[in-house]
């Protein structure tokens, strides 16, 4: 079984998000994982090889720091990371994906799993690009997975409930919380991932140089606003309940 | 940004390891604390994880010998908030094993070292008495040679994971009119007749550690428990106090550093005068020096330990970083408690425990007194 892991590196989930003079997201200063919910894909992938054997390759799109977030999966136990570097290219979820799928094609796979979205823009949707592009099914998610005999059958989260699915492999999987509780690196997985190949392509090497732009363009970023300090409500508890339900209808209107 | 001493893998482990102090430890401090006691799953656990072996070599299940691995693990658990889980986890790898390791048979390592890397035996180091502390020379446990078995009677006292340990590295006079050079490290194990735990000892920290006083009476102990040499003892002793204070210097930094973090929060959060403390000059001023203290101390305690990892002589260096070290977390500890106020005094607060925990670091594994003769010392021979 092979199988594929598309993993992004995004900020700590503590990080303090600023913006710079450009009004950009200030990078400078910030650590820097791997997306947790690609976490529980590299897991995943990593206990279907444990059962049924295969080889796990992580892949990412991002300029060279992107290798500690591969490394870390190969240090987990996945066998081979490629990193394509986009160079100049501006990157949306369209070319990202096309980055992905094109870098995916040349490798044999029967599953490909992603987190369902990464924390920092939380688009969710460039595993399910790489599913269409490929023309694979994709089932988006994904809290439990069980793979036999050519087909999965995967149990995803539905608003409400959940619902069990099957499908015939190759698929793409996207990842929830509560798929699995991620492994963490030992000192011994760190040192082997250390000898393990890290393929750096370029948007040249996959035929891709000058044929891929983003479609959507992000105009401005902005901070949500600071919240407000608190209110007090003085004086005797009835009255005081009185003028407080009274402020919660008329004022924060939540009731 | 990592500092110069530590590659690549190093951090690695270090996020590891944080990963795991946060999701499996930092959640059950208080229960441990108040219990008196971790989980002895978490020496399993922790081995599983590949974290007792990393100063080890693979043939006992270890990652290599890698004390700057080592110094990670240590730094990053110390960030549990509790020096208790350190001290009881790190018993068994930082004093007990060694010993075994460097100067003990083949026997004994393939029956105390190897599950000791694994987590499935818990480790002690016994050498303080109740009459002989930093007089380590002074102890008073005996053991009579009767042909294949040593007869052992004394006691120990202070000995750390002593109360669950499956095997206590001894120290004992073979010779009791040497002086020190009529000890010897006997290893005894959990069950072996004669052997008791007296008592469970209460500390003012490190409570979620245990603490024992160990009483030998007519205690047989076969032979081939003996390591390395008779009489050698106290050079084995010696040998690895450097690691020993290393570790407590290392804790002691992030410890101090843990400290400053809640002092700076609490700062922040607590108005007075219409002002967050953190707004007044005397607040700020005390937070930049309890800073530049943690900052000195670590230098001083990574220039100690890349001395030791190149394997060059380290006495002095470690001597120096274990009491400046020490000394700045009992130094850091009272002026977050301080800057807490009334609310520091209180045990709801972790700043407590910070105060408590870091007391014991200029008496054990050498008190500030000893650490300042040997550096004395080397300076005039």
């Amino acid at each position: 079984m092979n199988i594929v892991v598309c993993l992004k590196q995004t900020f700590d989930t503590e990080a303090k998000i600023t913006l710079d003079a450009g009004g950009k997201i200030e990078r400078k200063g910030v650590s820097l994982i791997m997306n947790p919910y690609d976490e529980f894909a590299v897991e995943e992938a990593l206990r279907l090889k444990e059962k049924d054997g295969g080889e796990v390759t992580v892949i990412s799109v991002g300029e060279s720091s992107a290798q500690d977030a591969l490394r870390q999966a190969l240090a987990m136990g996945a066998d081979k990371a490629i990193l394509v570097d986009p160079g100049e290219a501006e990157l949306d979820e369209y070319a990202t994906a096309t980055i992905l799928a094109k870098a995916i094609s040349g490798l044999e796979y029967d599953i490909i799993l992603g987190g369902f979205r990464a924390i920092d823009d939380g688009s969710a949707q460039v595993a399910g690009r790489v599913a269409e592009i490929l023309n694979v099914p994709v089932v988006n998610v994904v809290t439990k997975l069980e793979v036999e005999g050519g087909k999965a059958v995967a149990t995803r989260e539905i608003e409400g409930g959940s619902e069990l699915v099957e499908v015939a492999l190759p698929a793409v999987f996207t990842a929830q919380k509560g798929l699995n509780e991620p492994r963490y690196p030992s000192m011994k997985g760190i040192m082997k991932a250390k000898k393990k190949p890290m393929q750096k392509m370029t948007l040249g090497d996959l035929g891709l140089e000058g044929q891929v732009a983003a479609k959507v363009k992000a105009l401005s970023y902005s901070l949500p606003e600071p919240r407000k300090a608190g209110k007090i409500i003085p004086g005797e508890a009835a009255e005081a309940a009185r003028e407080l339900a009274k402020l919660l209808r008329e004022e924060a209107k939540v009731i | 940004m990592a500092h110069w001493l530590f590659q690549e893998e190093h951090e690695m482990l270090r996020k590891s390891v944080r990963g795991w102090v946060e999701k499996e430890i930092k959640p059950h401090v208080e229960e441990w604390e108040q219990k008196g006691e971790f989980p002895r799953e978490l020496f399993y656990r922790a081995g599983e994880l590949g974290f007792l072996g990393l100063t080890y070599p693979e043939v006992y299940g270890g990652s290599g010998e890698d004390y700057l691995a080592g110094a990670v693990f240590v730094e990053e658990l110390a960030r549990c908030g509790s020096a208790g889980v350190a001290a009881g986890l790190g018993a068994s790898v930082v004093i007990a094993g060694p010993q075994i390791y460097k100067f003990g048979s083949e026997e004994l390592k393939q029956k105390f070292l190897v599950p000791t890397i694994t987590g499935e035996k818990i480790g002690a180091l016994g050498i303080t008495e109740p009459n002989a502390g930093s007089d380590v020379a002074s102890i008073s446990t005996t053991a009579r040679d009767e042909g294949d078995h040593y007869v052992v009677n004394g006691s120990k006292i202070f000995i750390t994971n002593g109360v669950r340990a499956d095997y206590v590295v001894t120290a004992v006079k073979t010779d009791p009119a040497a002086g020190y050079k009529g000890i010897s490290l006997l290893v005894i194990e959990k069950d072996t007749p004669g052997f008791t735990v007296a008592k469970k000892l209460e500390k003012l920290g490190w409570n979620a550690s245990d603490t024992g006083e160990l009483v030998f009476e007519d205690c047989r102990v076969p032979k081939a428990n003996l390591v390395g040499k008779e009489n050698m003892g106290f050079y084995y002793i010696m040998q690895n106090f450097a690691w020993e204070r290393l570790v407590m210097a290392l804790e002691a930094v992030a410890a101090a550093e843990l400290a400053l973090e809640e002092a700076i929060r609490y700062a922040q959060q607590r108005i007075q005068f219409k002002r967050p403390l953190s707004k007044f000059q005397v607040i700020r001023h005390k937070l930049a020096d309890m800073a530049s203290w943690i900052e000195t101390a670590r230098s001083l305690t990574y220039h100690a330990l890349s001395l030791f990892a190149s394997g060059e002589d380290a006495v002095t260096a470690v001597a120096m970083a274990k009491v400046y070290a020490c000394e700045t977390a009992n130094r850091v500890a009272d002026e977050a408690l301080q800057i807490h106020g009334g609310y520091g005094y209180m045990m709801e607060y972790p700043v407590q425990r910070y105060w408590r925990d870091a007391r014991v670091g200029t008496i054990g594994g050498g008190t500030t007194e000893i650490m300042k003769q040997i550096i004395v010392n080397r300076l005039i021979k």
